[in-house]
């Protein structure tokens, strides 16, 4: 791996810990009577309110479809991903130090593979939040779910979600942008493909 | 067309013509009666919009204050303050009702005159609200964040709390002095039981200094001044260079006991009180004057818990004319002079002569060239009385018929009301030339500018506070609300904007911008920071618990239901308090309890908030309780029952929500 390459590895799995600082995705929630706005923060390791309080107004108000409670410190994947992602920087700097491209290759797909389970788990985390309802719940809305959508907006009843992914989501994707710039860099440039001077 | 025919066409179009020329010159000549041409613009606020001004306005005998927006004068909110409030439970709650409290028992209402801001350098800082009770001489403090009445306090040897509470440049003090003088207890007086013809031997008058704690506004009487049985009728602090004084108009200098309207209207000049507060509690505080019994009750809501708590005080310091030489001066002012205000600069001081037909204003500077020239035509009870010639800046002429108050527009004039000949009159402050009027309807009594009692007016609007209705709405049988006008005074005219229609009878207002007061509202109280003795913060601690006679039931509110809604085992000769938490942690969502025979009152609970309301059955059987508030699509099914049993009957205490009691 070149200077500049090792440098750029660097910097990604140092960018992967903006997820300590800053959200990864945010759930936005209007309504008529909401004029103020409603949300969620999902972080690596939490689900918090947007305003103060919004997470008890969210159960508060989801409770009549029957919809379960969202109550951060139940959910293991918030207790997990904080050590994959310290994973996953170690790795990340362990290879920027050594500087093989096997590393690079296995750390590249190692961080694919949980970016991707990630994205997937937290789908299925909304597909039975918005699924699975409480049968004696007040009010049924026949072939009606409650699914957030998993990026973009989406009308449930009187109540319009936005999902976005936030700071700590996006410094991830540029993470992977750049490790997979530079695994395909030194891929085409390697000496394979040159003559060394 | 015939000849004759055109004749009549031309005749007929004469007199259409007319009288349209005499429905056009009604209506100019009406004009201000109706309003000005492009006056909706000025007064429309969007839907969704905000107004630019709050309103406070005493509500007189409602013993509230009522709170509206300008310019659209829309009701934004009352503010229960001195006279309880069934509906949410003000002074019958038992976190609320020890407010009510004075040396003589429990007093449900009052008679509310003057709100007054805190100011800090002599420019309202919207941080309090404090109002007078005439009646029973009490001083209210309102909590600008929460809209809440967090103090009353009681002022003894006094009664008729009229010129009451205006406050100093930096709310050091809140005034109040009496208006209907009494006899009082030794040392003060002879003794409170004496013949009334005995007024001019036995009656008492005292001006109250109430100190306010400037971290959170709580008040204390700090001393009182023994001052001659006149009616004291309103008052204000001086601002910049008179700000250490402060100022008091009176009438019944004649000190008559009866027949006031013409026993207290014979003299020629009643006086104007000045009094140099800053050095006399300099003297008060090295320990002057005499500290004496009296009974007052001082009612402070608790920060912590939120519920009121009664002190009930035995002392006061009392100081007399003669402790206070060279501090205390009558300067006369025409006849039963009634309002008394300090012009923004804090130049002058400019009364409603009431009886007389000129506003006469007073010279600070002239006020000190007198005191210190020694220049006295004689004394009252060891007050000297300055020359009217040597402290008269000049008499506003030509103010129309009873002058009542001024205010101020911090543009060098003052507007006064004429209450006999019904208008606003517009005067140079430094003139002393009336340069416009305007009729008002009907009869104006107090005036109100944005910040016009301060030293930076906000200025821009005018609000008369009328005291006769009449036709001016839809009729409402013999009573109706108040009338208010809001005028624009931006101009160099009086332009009369809008007619609204106010609760009570206000007497005074206090206007302030928007943004100095709504961006620190509470919306709702954080369940954390409730310390409510009696606070349920988890559905999971709702508990009925039974000690002897008393029964507390620990409830919880939040969509749609209560903890418990099912209680069994409370018996005949049981006193039950329902405590109720709103564990809601949201912006406007309250909920209500109601329950069947309540004879005490319903109540609002805010959310995070616990209030208790006390019961004492009178009936055996089931007694359906709701929520009152409509919180939500299944608020109608927010509800429970309460069993209540023979006193001899062997119920246990059992309690739950959604499960049958066994």
């Amino acid at each position: 791996m070149t200077k500049k390459h090792r440098i750029l590895i660097t910097i990604a799995s140092v960018m992967l810990l903006a997820v300590f600082v800053f959200p990864l995705w945010q759930i936005r929630l209007q309504a008529p009577q909401y004029p103020e706005g409603l949300g969620l923060n999902i972080w690596i390791n939490n689900v918090q309110s947007l305003h103060p309080h919004n997470i008890q107004t969210i159960n508060d108000l989801n409770h009549y479809i029957g919809m379960k409670a969202i109550t951060p410190n139940v959910i293991p994947e918030l207790k997990i991903m904080p050590y994959l992602i310290i994973l996953l920087f170690v790795m990340g700097i362990t290879t920027s130090l050594i500087g093989k491209r096997s590393l690079l290759m296995g750390w590249l797909m190692l961080f694919v593979g949980m970016a991707g389970a990630g994205l997937v788990d937290f789908y299925k985390w909304e597909y039975n939040y918005g699924h699975n309802l409480n049968p004696n719940a007040a009010i049924k809305v026949p072939g009606m779910s409650y699914q957030p959508p998993l990026l973009g907006t989406k009308q449930l009843l009187n109540i319009r979600a936005t999902s976005i992914p936030y700071i700590g989501a996006l410094a991830i994707g540029l993470a992977l942008v750049i490790g997979g710039y530079v695994f395909y860099k030194e891929k085409y440039n390697s000496p394979k493909y040159r003559v060394v001077s | 067309m015939s000849f004759q025919q055109q004749i009549r066409n031309i005749f007929v179009g004469g007199i259409a013509i007319a009288v349209t020329a005499f429905m056009f010159s009604g209506c100019s000549s009406n004009k201000s009666k109706i309003g000005n041409d492009n006056a909706a613009e000025q007064v429309y606020v969007p839907p969704g919009k905000h107004d630019t001004f709050y309103s406070f306005l005493s509500g007189g005998w409602t013993g509230n204050i009522s709170v509206y927006g300008l310019p659209s004068g829309r009701h934004l909110y009352t503010i229960p303050v001195f006279s309880q409030d069934p509906t949410d439970g003000y002074g019958y709650t038992e976190e609320t009702k020890a407010l009510f409290n004075t040396s003589h028992g429990f007093i449900p209402w009052g008679d509310t005159h003057h709100p007054e801001f805190s100011k800090t350098n002599g420019i309202d800082d919207g941080r309090w609200l404090f109002v007078n009770d005439n009646n029973t001489p009490r001083i209210a403090r309102v909590n600008l964040k929460t809209f809440r009445t967090d103090e009353i306090l009681e002022l003894p040897n006094t009664a008729g709390n009229h010129a009451s509470p205006f406050t100093s440049s930096n709310t050091e003090y809140l005034t109040a002095i009496t208006r209907f003088s009494i006899p009082m207890s030794k040392p003060l007086g002879n003794g409170r039981d004496v013949p009334i013809a005995s007024y001019k031997k036995n009656f008492k008058s005292t001006a109250s200094f109430v100190k306010v704690n400037p971290h959170n506004g709580e008040m204390k009487l700090d001393f009182q001044i023994m001052v001659p049985p006149f009616d004291y009728d309103l008052g204000r602090f001086g601002l910049g260079p008179s700000k250490d004084w402060v100022f008091f108009t009176d009438y019944n200098s004649e000190e008559a006991h009866t027949m006031l309207e013409i026993n207290a209207s014979q003299k020629d000049k009643d006086f104007v009180l000045a009094i140099n507060w800053k050095k006399v509690a300099e003297i008060a505080h090295e320990g002057k004057g005499q500290i004496v019994n009296a009974t007052y009750d001082h009612n402070l809501v608790d920060p912590k818990t939120d519920v009121a708590k009664t002190e009930v005080l035995h002392k006061v310091r009392v100081l007399k004319p003669s402790d206070l030489k060279g501090l205390m001066f009558f300067m006369p002012a025409p006849k039963s002079p009634h309002g008394i205000n300090v012009t923004p600069s804090g130049e002058f001081i400019a009364e409603g002569g009431k009886l007389s037909t000129v506003i006469p204003v007073q010279s600070f500077a002239k006020m000190e060239t007198a005191i210190q020239k020694n220049d006295t035509t004689g004394s009252i009870s060891g007050i000297p009385i300055l020359n009217y010639k040597d402290v008269t800046a000049h008499e506003v002429k030509n103010v129309g018929l009873g002058p009542l108050h001024n205010d101020f527009d911090g543009k060098g004039y003052a507007y006064a009301t004429a209450f006999i000949s019904s208008e606003i009159v517009k005067w140079n402050i430094k003139t002393g030339k009336v340069v416009d009027r305007h009729a008002t309807y009907y009869s104006p009594g107090h005036l109100s500018i944005p910040g016009g009692d301060s030293r930076k007016p906000w200025g821009h609007y005018l609000l008369a506070l009328n005291k006769i209705t009449k036709d001016r709405y839809l009729p409402t049988g013999p009573e109706m609300f108040a009338g208010e006008q809001l005028f624009d005074i931006s101009g160099n005219k009086l332009k009369l904007l809008l007619d609204f229609p106010v609760e009570g009878e206000p007497h005074y207002a206090q206007e302030i911008p928007a943004s100095i007061i709504d961006t620190g509202q509470v919306k709702y109280f954080k369940l954390e920071d409730n310390h409510n003795p009696y606070v349920t913060r988890k559905e999971k601690d709702a508990k009925v618990v039974r000690n002897g006679h008393r029964v507390d039931i620990y409830m919880t509110a939040i969509r749609s239901h209560f903890m418990p809604d099912n209680i069994e085992g409370i018996k005949m000769g049981d006193t039950v308090y329902i405590h109720v938490t709103n564990i809601e942690q949201e912006w406007d969502i309250p909920h209500g309890f109601a329950l069947m025979g309540m004879r005490n009152a319903g109540m609002l609970i805010m959310p995070g908030e616990t209030r208790s309301v006390k019961w004492e059955p009178r009936q055996v059987g089931v007694f359906p309780f709701y929520c009152t508030d409509f919180c939500s699509a299944l608020h109608q099914e927010m509800q429970g029952y309460i069993r209540v049993s023979p006193a001899n009957s062997n119920v246990k205490i059992v309690y739950g929500t959604n499960k049958d009691l066994k």
